[in-house]
């Protein structure tokens, strides 16, 4: 995780949610701790394929959380969120 | 456009899927048991009405750059102004652009003009989603038949 995405995530859910800047950190679930629901979370979503230029897998990862093939801590805790941005940002096509 | 059935879409004028955009027109009814109390003496088109006739545009547009392989439900709306009255018998210019594609959503804005006049506008945002039961598609492609949606981009 890259402090920088780690900051224009949290800059994201603190505009668009409402959410005080400083109860969002690395450990906050953005469900259990931010308490941003699937709705919210749509413009977060929006915010963040604007912002970093890429196309979050929400359905993917959803489905796979559903399935118990992957927890939900993996994409749901910023700081490991912010890993995932990373990660599709440094896979996107040119 | 039939108020009472919720079907506000009359004809598609112009897909673009390079553009992502989509044109349609919409007649409102001359008469309508929704203008009966909507208003005795002043009988416009409500609001909402309105941004569901933008709503069912940008759904027509998610759909069609999706081959109908899911479906597009409102979710939000954004922005929306209301900023004409419509009257019974206009002719509606209804338009769609997609903003953003998304991961089971999607980004439109919507418009809605009559005579060169702007009527609404609005950003919407929909969830998108496979069909949740069959007659559902098959009552979506029936109806994009009806309208004038172009056969390639109904998926079989």
């Amino acid at each position: 995780m890259t402090t920088s995405t780690f900051d224009t995530i949290a800059g994201i859910i603190a505009e668009t949610c409402d959410v005080p800047r400083e109860k969002i950190t690395p450990d906050a679930h953005v469900v259990k701790d931010l308490g941003i629901d699937s709705l919210d979370f749509l413009d977060v979503a929006f915010a963040i394929d604007k912002a970093f230029g890429i196309k979050m897998p929400l359905e993917k990862w959803t489905q796979e959380v559903n399935e118990g093939k992957a927890p939900a801590e993996q994409y749901f805790v910023l700081g490991n969120l912010s890993a995932r941005i990373d990660e599709l940002v440094a896979t996107k096509p040119a | 456009m039939q108020l009472e059935y919720f079907r506000m879409v009359d004809r598609i004028v112009h897909l673009s899927a390079e553009d992502r955009m989509l044109r349609a027109e919409a007649r409102v009814p001359d008469a309508s048991p929704v203008f009966e109390g909507h208003f005795p003496g002043h009988p416009i088109l409500p609001g909402v009405l309105m941004i569901e006739t933008m709503a069912q545009t940008g759904g027509w547009l998610v759909l069609a750059l999706g081959r109908f392989a899911q479906m597009a439900f409102l979710a939000q709306v954004k922005e929306a102004k209301m900023r004409s009255f419509v009257a019974p018998g206009a002719l509606l210019e209804t338009e769609a652009t997609l903003l953003h594609d998304g991961s089971g959503y999607a980004v439109a804005k919507g418009r809605i003009t009559s005579g060169g006049k702007s009527v609404a506008d609005a950003e919407l945002v929909f969830r998108t989603m496979p069909f949740p039961a069959p007659e559902l598609r098959e009552m979506m492609v029936e109806t994009a038949r009806r309208i004038g949606f172009p056969e390639e981009l109904i998926a079989a």
